[in-house]
């Protein structure tokens, strides 16, 4: 089969130069033989680069997170190959589409059974909000069950879209701080929800 | 067990003391299907019995609707059947001219039907490329992804969204299709048979994927019809209804086509007659741009019925003529009447007949809204598919009726 | 020989005399109404004979008409003729009070979940249907929201400021 697909009807060549880059490192002290540098910073570098999502697809955006993960906007170059469906399993939890009041218990059982760390994107506009879904029985955004880390918005979002929310986590697992978890504040938050 | 999560499931009857396993296939599906609940009950690895549990993305549609005037219930038929959301927004704009009395005309039929065909193919194929994850074979899905990119390329170009477009208006299209966008037409018809012929290679023949799919699911044609099957599914089950032919809309009786009928209606005729009615989708589509290409001069222009109540006039006359101005702000603000009547009017979408039933009172919104969902009701049937089986085809008979969640819901 | 409207309502007029009524045809569909209790006998009457023929259940569902005093529910039965390719509707007008209507499930199948919405969102109780519980909205819901007089929203909701919205 030719190759497939050109999306511009007047196709320009690109430099693969100029669309790889490489990761930097950490910044430390490096010497003979060692390099020394902060452990939240190593541990960081290698979560956010191996994600392991959890879609969890109820409506349209997971069609169009079914575009994202397929071979034209990639997400498996951003280490989200790997998706499960198996909460015990997974970092990220992806919220997908409109959850209404009967679905509510089923995502919070779904993040409680996730291990620390964990996050959340809510994806799209029914996730974040509600959405155009202003009804008795649509949960008005998922943050009223669980922390949310990234929202979203769109409806639904193009994959490029999904994919700055997913570099955006990437960000936050990057720069977290390894007793972020244990921390008074996190407890703090996870008592608002009712979360031990 | 724990209790605390569990409040949907009740043990099947008598389960323990027949020391069935009772497992919980449950809203969370690794099939990115949609949310639905089954609970079956096994023996082993064959299904005793199984309740479905639905609603678990209910949004309240019909609720919605009689709250909004006409244009704003197309925002939410797109989200009816999301794999195909064009289809959905033609379904409600034949309709809501139905109650009007409009007469679109012929251009705009031809273009219409090359929309409404473009989103058949793109709904038929994530059902055929899901239904070959299911089985294992992962490739197929990935291969054919970059088709429907094409397909949701020619939506972008006409009305600048991918997935839940709300094209069109009452009358015709919002603007004429660009010259970019039948030159993306057109690498579509040329790049899609090969990949589609390619689809078929990998799986119509292929030995692990007919003895997955071959004697599953299957139901006799009279029982479909008392179930109120419709679409590709009775149409696996041997009998020809479709409504494009049987009560043709949109100019549909000015084409070609012949209607896949399968015989056993098991998965793979499913399978089958998805795939055949992509090819007879290609081949309207054929027909159609031809036939859109031999409008020269000035009919070439025309986009649009002359519907002065619903269609939003030309810019130029908002600003220079009193009329046009008056009803550019009725239309905008969702404050024009509807004539008071009850119609029903059903199109052929990707799971069958998607009807819509609308009352109207002579109010701004509509009375009572309601969608006949080919999906809602042809889920009932699910148990007598798979009770007898095993819970392996369990899975593929589920993805093979292609279950849209948001159309089950609404 | 083609069926026609007229056919159907002759031989609806025969059989049933003033209990079926009102015969009207908007946008080209034959539309009649029968009484409550005769809803069953009306729909086997159109399954079972031959030249009537109406074997597909295209459509089940309900209208809330509050300002009809004794008639504020209607079930509305959809039905197609496949062979002849002619469609019909029947309404069956109920009370609020007392919204019982005989179950059309075991005539056809599609009737069950159908019949389980309208309950859903109604409160009509159709008599003799095997598991009439509510199927969309959640298990614990204690009104009918489609009927008219309950609201789309939430009523619970305490950060939405009714005022901007335009629904102080």
């Amino acid at each position: 089969m030719s190759r497939p697909v050109r999306f511009n009807i007047h196709p320009t060549e690109s430099k693969i130069s100029e669309s790889i880059s490489m990761t930097e490192a950490p910044e430390g002290y490096a010497g003979e033989g060692f390099f020394s540098a902060r452990l939240s910073d190593v541990v960081g570098l290698a979560r956010k680069n191996s994600l392991w999502p959890l879609p969890f697809a109820t409506s349209c955006c997971g069609i169009e997170f079914m575009a994202t993960m397929a071979s034209h906007y990639d997400l498996a170059r951003f280490g989200a190959e790997r998706v499960g469906f198996s909460p015990r399993q997974c970092d990220l939890l992806m919220v997908m589409g409109t959850i209404s009041k009967k679905m509510g218990p089923v995502v919070r059982q779904v993040y409680l059974q996730m291990a620390e760390p964990r996050w959340v994107i809510a994806m799209g506009a029914c996730a974040s909000s509600g959405g155009i879904f202003d009804t008795y029985s649509v949960l008005q955004g998922i943050d009223q069950v669980i922390p949310v880390d990234v929202y979203i918005p769109g409806c639904p979002p193009r994959p490029e879209a999904v994919l700055d929310g997913f570099m955006k986590i990437q960000d936050l697992v990057g720069q977290e701080s390894i007793r972020r978890r244990n921390s008074d504040q996190y407890k703090a938050l996870m008592n608002s929800y009712g979360i031990e | 067990m724990t209790e605390h999560h569990q409040h949907h499931i009740k043990l099947p009857e008598g389960s323990i003391e027949k020391q069935t396993t009772t497992l919980n296939v449950g809203p969370t599906h690794p099939a990115t299907h949609g949310v639905f609940q089954n609970i079956m009950e096994l023996d082993g690895e064959q299904i005793i019995s199984t309740v479905q549990t639905v609603g678990y993305i209910h949004r309240a549609f019909e609720k919605l609707a009689e709250r909004r005037p006409l244009y704003q219930i197309t925002t939410l038929t797109d989200r009816l059947n999301y794999c195909s959301s064009p289809l959905n927004n033609m379904g409600w704009h034949l309709t809501c001219e139905k109650l009007l009395g409009v007469q679109t005309p012929k251009r705009v039929d031809y273009l219409r039907i090359i929309i409404m065909e473009l989103s058949r193919i793109s709904d038929h194929l994530i059902c055929n490329s899901i239904m070959g994850v299911d089985t294992g074979a992962y490739t197929g899905f990935m291969y054919i992804m970059q088709y429907r990119e094409l397909i949701y390329e020619i939506y972008e170009e006409i009305c600048g969204s991918r997935l839940t477009t709300n094209i069109g208006r009452i009358g015709g299209f919002e603007r004429n299709f660009t010259n970019t966008a039948f030159t993306k037409l057109e690498k579509f018809l040329k790049e899609y048979p090969a990949a589609l012929r390619e689809l078929e290679n990998l799986f119509t023949r292929n030995r692990i994927f007919m003895e997955r799919t071959i004697g599953t699911g299957p139901i006799s044609a009279e029982r479909a019809l008392n179930y109120g099957f419709t679409g590709p599914n009775l149409r696996a089950a041997g009998v020809d209804y479709d409504v494009r032919v049987h009560s043709p809309y949109s100019s549909y009786e000015d084409f070609d086509f012949t209607i896949p009928v399968g015989k056993n209606g098991d998965s793979y005729d499913r399978f089958l007659v998805r795939n055949e009615e992509m090819w007879q989708s290609l081949s309207i589509l054929n027909q159609a741009y031809k036939k859109v290409q031999e409008f020269k001069g000035a009919e070439a222009e025309v986009f649009h019925a002359d519907v002065p109540e619903y269609y939003l006039p030309k810019k130029e006359d908002v600003y220079t003529k009193m009329e046009a101005l008056i009803w550019h702000f009725k239309i905008v603000m969702g404050e024009v009447d509807m004539p008071k009547g009850e119609v029903y009017h059903s199109i052929e979408a990707g799971n069958g007949e998607l009807g819509f039933y609308l009352i109207s009172d002579g109010g701004r919104t509509p009375f009572r809204l309601h969608f006949r969902r080919p999906s809602f009701i042809y889920y009932q049937a699910y148990p007598e598919l798979v009770v007898g089986g095993m819970l392996s085809d369990a899975i593929v008979v589920m993805s093979s009726l292609n279950l849209i969640a948001g159309e089950l819901d609404a | 020989m083609a069926l026609t409207q007229e056919h159907i309502q002759l031989r609806l007029s025969e059989k049933f005399g003033d209990l079926v009524s009102n015969f009207q045809s908007p946008y080209g569909m034959l539309s009649f109404e029968a009484s409550k209790d005769q809803n069953l006998k009306v729909l086997q009457f159109l399954y079972d004979e031959a030249d009537l023929n109406f074997q597909f259940l295209t459509d089940l569902t309900a209208v809330n008409y509050p300002d009809q005093p004794g008639r504020e529910l209607a079930v509305v039965y959809h039905l197609h003729n496949l062979k002849d390719n002619v469609r019909i509707r029947l309404t069956v007008y109920t009370d609020i009070l007392s919204p019982d209507v005989f179950t059309a499930s075991k005539l056809f199948s599609s009737a069950n979940w159908m019949e389980r919405e309208t309950y859903d969102f109604f409160g009509i109780n159709f008599v003799g249907h095997e598991n009439l519980i509510r199927i969309l909205n959640v298990d614990e819901m204690d009104y009918f929201p489609l009927r008219k007089e309950y609201p789309l929203e939430d009523q619970t909701r305490i950060d939405k400021d009714d005022q901007m919205f335009g629904r102080g």
